[in-house]
């Protein structure tokens, strides 16, 4: 009990851009799906069980046109083929986390892998419950969230527009904080500049594949002076 | 509703599943008893770098270089980010003020 308290006092803080953003976004999920008809009971299920930002408010254009599983399943896997990345990234990472180890990689959103990439946990402090933390309580904004939009959807009257950009300014500095800590930046680098082509090639919604795609071909290119660079 | 229940059941199941196929696929591809190939923990060790990248283009995919405000407010907000985080470091800092410049610029400027 002292150890997990002692985890999730560690993990706290690092949620909190995370629960702004979340609490904001969520709120707007919430709305959306009720917007469509649906009782709130449906947004919680979906922030509980899918768990995804983006993918639910694709989910919600979904769920108001006719019945295609196997187009819902193929856009899903469209919308979060990123996560590939996070898995292979926390291989790892989450070796040797034992009963924490599902629920790690169910947890899996583009937040908590930016947080997980990015904490340094302090020595005294279990590693698994510290990362669980991280996981556990950014699932409990986007649900509490998502239930609250879907609730009380029509009392938010203070304009909340450009609170989104908490995530953009989470990732920036995360951005720059791993920018700090490498000396090679082809990495860094790579990222930016496959994304930034792809989208001016390939637009906003089918971007992401081939930027994945050309960011593999890069550091397969670049590998040795990459390894090299970090020696 | 658009959807039956049961309906929507299963839309929302189909979902889940390929959300968490997504996550787990690299685990079953490569599981601890296993030892990945020595490329796989290249990748795994090196993709956080460009992924940030990929997350911050992705954050920014709508806005408009053409039309007005041209991703004005967005390029002030993270300019504001980047200089403030190297001044001080201090994460909480630079978000919270990034983002409050960012609210201000789209409310009342824009």
């Amino acid at each position: 009990m002292e150890r997990q308290k002692k985890a999730f006092k560690a993990a706290f803080p690092h949620t909190i851009p995370v629960m702004t953003g979340y609490l904001f976004l969520g709120i707007a999920f919430g709305i959306l799906l009720t917007s469509k008809g649906y009782h709130f009971v449906w947004a919680v299920a979906m922030s509980i069980f899918i768990y995804a930002g983006s993918m639910q408010f694709v989910g919600a254009e979904l769920l108001a046109s006719a019945l295609n599983p196997l187009n819902a399943f193929m856009i899903t896997l469209m919308v979060n083929a990123r996560h590939l990345f996070y898995g292979l990234s926390m291989l790892v990472k989450f070796r040797g986390t034992g009963k924490y180890k599902p629920y790690l990689i169910f947890g899996l959103t583009d937040e908590t892998y930016s947080l997980l990439c990015s904490c340094d946990i302090p020595d005294n402090v279990d590693k698994n419950q510290f990362m669980f933390f991280i996981a556990f309580l950014n699932h409990i904004y986007w649900v509490v969230a998502s239930a609250a939009g879907a609730l009380l959807g029509s009392m938010f009257t203070f304009s909340t527009e450009g609170i989104d950009f908490v995530m953009t300014a989470l990732f920036t500095v995360i951005f720059i904080n791993q920018w700090k800590s490498r000396k090679n930046h082809v990495p860094a680098l790579t990222g930016l500049a496959a994304s930034v082509m792809c989208l001016l090639l390939f637009g906003p919604e089918n971007f992401i594949i081939p930027s994945m795609v050309l960011i593999i071909a890069a550091l397969t290119i670049f590998r040795k002076s990459v390894e090299k660079g970090e020696e | 509703m658009t959807l039956t229940s049961s309906e929507a059941f299963i839309t929302v199941a189909v979902m889940a599943l390929g959300t968490l196929l997504t996550r787990m696929l690299p685990f079953i591809l490569f599981p601890d008893s296993k030892q990945a190939p020595a490329y796989i923990n290249y990748l795994g060790k090196v993709l956080p770098y460009p992924v940030m990248g990929l997350l911050v283009v992705y954050c920014l995919k709508n806005v408009s270089l053409v039309q007005s405000p041209y991703g004005i407010p967005e390029a002030i907000a993270i300019l504001c980010v980047v200089l403030l985080h190297l001044w001080k470091n201090n994460t909480l800092l630079s978000i919270g003020a990034g983002t409050v410049v960012y609210m201000l610029l789209v409310q009342k400027v824009f």
